[in-house]
């Protein structure tokens, strides 16, 4: 298990170190800060049903969609007051972590 | 005549046991490139020192016609002894017998082997390699992993317990080598996880082998579950050996000693460190041109390479060693280093093998990864590490040691016996270039030439503050010492500290955050 990263450069406090970058610190996934108009899926599974449609108007709490995921059924509620914009995906489809349900307006 | 044929009777008892579960097993066994259990035991221990005890234990279940099988000594071998003259318990699990599966009976050799272990005060070596619960006995194999877990931890810091994986180790059955002191893991051989393959497909449609999952490689480079990777049975053991050499028998007792000798010519510490503090090394050639015959030990070599932790000799005597690691992410403290270094302080401190923390460090790694993965709690294991700490603490700053991780790398303030400094180092609370931009902001900002005055200002500040002399003028530091005098002063202060003594205030136990 020999170490074949080359050298990089890192910035600690404005220094720019010349380092081996590790893969860990390459692979990790750039922060992004939630939006609550995009349902996304925060489990792997699949979409038992879809309980609104296109258009229609929601109140924040309300059921969007039933994902079956671990052998449990997960209601997936409205995070605003809004309006139903887009539903991407199909009942019955396998969806994995993070992928957008539903995009409200 | 009674009794020849009462012996040639235990003889042949005893054959018939020895082959456990029979020829076609071990050769399904031998075509995973795997040992058996006997044969494992047998090129890790010294020739003819093994005492088998338990040949003869059979299990009693009934259920699912269980009454109808026979299991050679339901699958585990226990006994005891010796490696270079050291004594050590050990059990194997025979994975030829029921696939190594834990029933009662078997649980109850390996809690016996573990009580003796205890009991006689000397090491306890785990071979893992089982199925996992045997199903047909049902809670009661779970009784049994429970009491040997119970066992793991109430010996915990009191024998060094070390768990060899050679097969799998799936299910309940990880956490007692979790519970242990040392993971010894083999290159396609070992597996280790809590829910397999299968599981994780059927659940969340994920795909992904056995070895990708919970493998020898994983383990030593990414879960940090593994302590020592080999990439064979045989290499496996010869670290086994290896690493018993350097550690006590028991809690009460100090590592056996060697005898002292030189480092190698080879490894110039004069020589080794660039002084432009952006530069890298492998601070691993510092220890060696620091430890007798520059024998170092590495532990954990592939997991958090930021920082460094293993054993050396000085004197002959061990020592634990913890370092910076320039040649990786800078040497920076981050979760997975923090959690690294801090459970092998707490290793060393618990067997009476000193410590010597080599540091050149430019802090924490900043980032929302980290900050989300919890460095606060994880960089604080650190701290507390150090601070618990009774045995024997020397420092060497061997060049940066800016802000929180000055004061973590077992700095004064944490109670170091001995701290030195080499004439290069930089004690400040950051970099020059960090300092210069919030300390004189105003000034850079407001210059008709920024650039220069920044310039100007870092130069300033390195002149001022990068060096050895403040945090000396101050106490904090003992001795600004010229890299070529490190061995000689760490092995003075070796030998001042043998019988340190302090006073810890009374408790049930600490809460380190864990």
């Amino acid at each position: 298990m020999k170490n074949k990263e080359k050298l990089g450069l890192l910035n600690i406090d404005s220094t720019l170190y010349k380092t081996r970058i590790s893969r860990k610190f390459e692979a990790r996934t750039p922060y992004k800060a939630g939006n609550p108009k995009y349902i996304l899926s925060f489990i792997p599974g699949t979409v038992l049903d879809i309980l609104v449609k296109t258009g229609q108007s929601v109140r924040k709490g309300d059921d969007l969609m039933l994902l079956d995921a671990m052998k449990m059924q997960n209601q997936l509620k409205s995070t605003i007051d809004g309006e139903v914009k887009k539903i991407p995906v199909k009942k019955g489809d396998k969806v994995s972590k993070g992928t957008v349900l539903m995009i409200l307006k | 005549m009674a009794i020849k044929s009462k012996i040639r009777e235990l003889q042949e008892k005893r054959e018939k046991l020895l082959l456990g579960g029979g020829e076609q097993a071990i050769e399904k066994q031998k075509a995973l490139g795997k040992r058996t259990a006997r044969e494992r035991i047998m090129s890790l221990l010294d020739a003819d020192s093994f005492n088998e005890y338990d040949l003869f234990v059979e299990h009693d279940a009934r259920d699912f016609d269980m009454d109808k099988k026979s299991l050679p000594s339901d699958g585990v071998i226990i006994g005891s002894g010796t490696i270079y003259g050291a004594p050590v318990a050990i059990f194997a699990q025979d994975f030829t017998v029921a696939g190594g599966s834990l029933g009662l009976m078997h649980s109850r050799k390996i809690t016996k082997i573990m009580d003796h272990a205890l009991k006689m005060r000397m090491p306890l070596i785990g071979i893992n390699d089982s199925g996992g619960a045997r199903i047909q006995e049902g809670v009661n194999s779970l009784a049994g992993y429970g009491e040997i877990f119970f066992r793991n931890t109430i010996s915990s810091g009191v024998i060094p317990q070390i768990s060899v994986i050679l097969g799998p180790c799936a299910g309940g059955a990880v956490y007692s080598p979790a519970l242990t002191d040392f993971v010894f893991v083999v290159d396609n051989i070992s597996k280790m996880f809590i829910t397999g393959p299968e599981v994780i497909k059927t659940v969340l449609g994920e795909e992904i082998s056995m070895e990708d999952l919970g493998g020898a490689r994983v383990h030593s480079e990414i879960t940090g579950n593994a302590h020592f990777f080999a990439s064979s049975e045989e290499e496996c053991f010869e670290q086994i050996k290896k690493l018993i050499t350097f550690i006590p028998w028991n809690n009460g007792q100090k590592a056996r000693p060697f005898e002292p000798g030189e480092p190698l010519k080879r490894y110039n510490i004069n020589k080794i460190v660039p002084d432009d503090p952006t530069l890298p090394y492998d601070v691993k050639d510092v220890i060696r041109a620091i430890v007798d015959n520059s024998d170092f030990f590495e532990v954990m070599e592939y997991y958090a390479r930021n920082i460094v932790i293993g054993f050396g000799r000085m004197g002959g005597r061990t020592i634990g060693f913890v370092a910076n690691q320039p040649l990786e992410m800078a040497g920076v403290l981050d979760v997975d280093s923090s959690d690294k270094a801090a459970r092998f302080i707490r290793y060393c401190d618990a067997f009476n093998i000193p410590l010597i923390t080599l540091v050149d460090l430019p802090g924490y790694m900043p980032g929302v990864d980290q900050e989300h993965a919890g460095v606060i709690r994880h960089g604080a294991k650190v701290l507390y590490a150090y601070s618990e700490a009774t045995v024997p603490k020397l420092t060497v700053i061997l060049r940066k040691a800016y802000g929180g991780g000055y004061i973590a790398m077992s700095s004064r303030h944490l109670r170091a016996d001995f701290v030195f400094a080499w004439p290069a180092a930089e004690i400040a609370v950051m970099g020059p270039e960090g300092a210069a931009n919030i300390i004189f902001r105003k000034e850079i900002m407001s210059s008709d030439d920024p650039d220069g005055t920044r310039k100007q200002k870092i130069e300033e500040y390195k002149q001022k503050f990068a060096n050895p002399y403040v945090a000396a003028s101050r106490g904090y530091v003992d001795a600004v010492i010229e890299p070529a005098e490190t061995r000689k002063f760490l092995l003075h202060s070796l030998s001042v500290s043998e019988n340190k003594s302090i006073q810890m205030p009374e408790k049930k136990h600490g809460l380190p955050p864990f």
